[in-house]
């Protein structure tokens, strides 16, 4: 009995029924306590462009609705409120995974704007995130500046799945306290990217204003990080022009 | 998925009235262990030992998971292996497995997002790992419940203190810190040299093979 054709067939369909309804189950329910956590993970990293953050002590969520507020522009600096359905567009919602797919002048760019615990009127870091791709796979940030948007307050970055000890390296506090202090326009107010160099110095006095060392045995990823901060930089120049602009007046 | 590398002596039929910790339960739960086990003797989940192992804390969180999914897929498996149809059943072997597993992966990403990140795709890939599949295949399906969850931990454990202590040498070495606690700097040796190479997957080879090494001294185990 337990050979034949229909048995075989009706423990199957049973089989698929118990196990698709667990797993659906298990999906419905748990699935507010992840949305919370991306959500989490997502301003964590905002957050840790402009400061250190203690992941089992700080209130993140808290620090995030107080200090930080998000806008939208796209590729002309002008700020988007609505989309094409006449939907609002929030900063927080934007997906820039699914931006970075897009053209890039077609693309949203959200603004994170950071104020002072002190004092909130007054902007004191402007994030922008990143999205690019390194040697295996995507890397992404967030770039923070200086409330004269020239000036790298800090800067964050993830990736997908750089090399452990060599590309990886982007993501640990060594590499990316090397960008602070940085600047993005030369002299003569041309947008110049800060590029990591090839090879490893370690001697933070052997650069100029818009180079960092770079990481022994991750060229390749460095070319990544650097085009990826040119891209985005790019994108958000008119931006940062209006605003620095409307602040010189 | 090598599961016919896996050959398992027929267990002898379980008298009545066994204590729990009998003599052979004790057997079962401690061969995967040392005599047989899955990583250093059968060299089965190899891969998983060599991605997850960096460091302490996905690894610990990694080896849980593994105990789990593989203690609970040879227990399904082993109260309905009367139902099971003998054609389809590595089908029915892997769904279980895959179940578990993504329940896993689910919890994870709900409530440690950030391990979720890290072991993201290694978490999914227990399904492939040929220490469950093979523990369903040679055991789960013909014993019972009870001797089947003690052969469960017994190479869920198996497979754990192995990558743990693969896990313990090349965090130590390679990043100098245990559970990402700078042991070194603590000790007031800050300028440990850490090694690079401990961090990369050649890292794990080389401590695998000196665990290897010892444990055949020590066992007299000669493959044949």
């Amino acid at each position: 009995m337990r050979q034949s054709n229909l048995y075989v067939l009706i423990f199957t369909a049973i089989m698929t029924i118990v196990i698709g309804g667990a797993l659906s189950v298990t999906n419905q329910v748990l699935k507010p306590a992840q949305l919370k956590s991306i959500e989490l993970d997502a301003k964590t990293s905002i957050l840790a462009a402009v400061m250190t953050i203690n992941k089992d002590e700080d209130d993140v969520l808290a620090i995030y609705e107080a200090q930080i507020k998000g806008l939208v522009v796209d590729i002309n600096g002008n700020e988007i409120t609505t989309n094409d359905k006449g939907e609002p567009v929030l900063a927080d919602k934007v997906n820039i995974l699914r931006n970075f797919k897009k053209d890039p002048a077609e693309r949203e760019y959200p603004v994170y704007k950071f104020s002072s615990a002190q004092n909130q009127g007054a902007v004191e870091a402007y994030i922008f995130p990143l999205y690019g791709s390194g040697l295996w796979n995507g890397i992404f940030g967030y770039l923070a500046l200086e409330d004269d948007l020239n000036t790298i307050k800090g800067i964050s970055f993830g990736h997908v799945a750089e090399t452990p000890g060599l590309g990886a390296r982007i993501a640990t506090p060594e590499i990316q306290d090397r960008y602070i202090g940085k600047t993005i326009f030369d002299k003569n107010g041309n947008l110049t990217s800060v590029t990591m160099q090839k090879g490893e110095k370690r001697d933070p006095s052997a650069f100029g204003e818009h180079e960092v060392d770079g990481m022994s045995g991750a060229t390749l990823t460095a070319k990544g990080v650097n085009a990826m901060l040119d891209q985005y930089l790019r994108s958000y120049e008119k931006y940062i022009k209006n605003v620095q602009k409307q602040e010189s007046i | 998925m090598s599961i016919e590398t896996l050959e398992q002596a027929p267990v002898a039929p379980v008298k009545e009235k066994e204590p729990l910790f009998s003599k052979r339960r004790k057997k079962i739960f401690s061969d995967p262990l040392n005599d047989d086990n899955p990583i250093t003797v059968q060299v089965l989940g190899i891969c998983s030992a060599l991605a997850v192992t960096v460091q302490m804390r996905p690894t610990a969180i990694m080896a849980v998971s593994v105990v789990f999914v593989i203690v609970f897929s040879n227990l399904i498996t082993s109260l309905i292996r009367d139902l099971i149809p003998n054609r389809v059943r590595i089908i029915v072997q892997l769904a279980i497995i895959a179940t578990l597993v993504t329940l896993v992966s689910e919890v994870l990403k709900a409530y440690n997002y950030e391990m979720f990140k890290v072991l993201g795709a290694f978490v999914g890939l227990i399904i492939t790992n040929c220490i469950v599949m093979g523990r369903l295949e040679a055991y789960a399906m013909g014993n019972s419940p009870k001797d089947s969850i003690i052969d469960g931990l017994g190479s869920g454990f198996g497979y754990a203190w192995i990558i743990l202590t693969v896990a313990f040498f090349r965090e130590l070495l390679g990043s100098g810190s245990l559970f990402n606690y700078p042991i070194f700097e603590k000790i007031g040796w800050a300028s440990f040299p850490t090694n690079g190479l401990m961090v990369d997957s050649i890292g794990a080879f080389m401590v695998l093979g000196v665990l290897i090494w010892i444990q055949r001294t020590k066992t007299g185990y000669v493959e044949n």
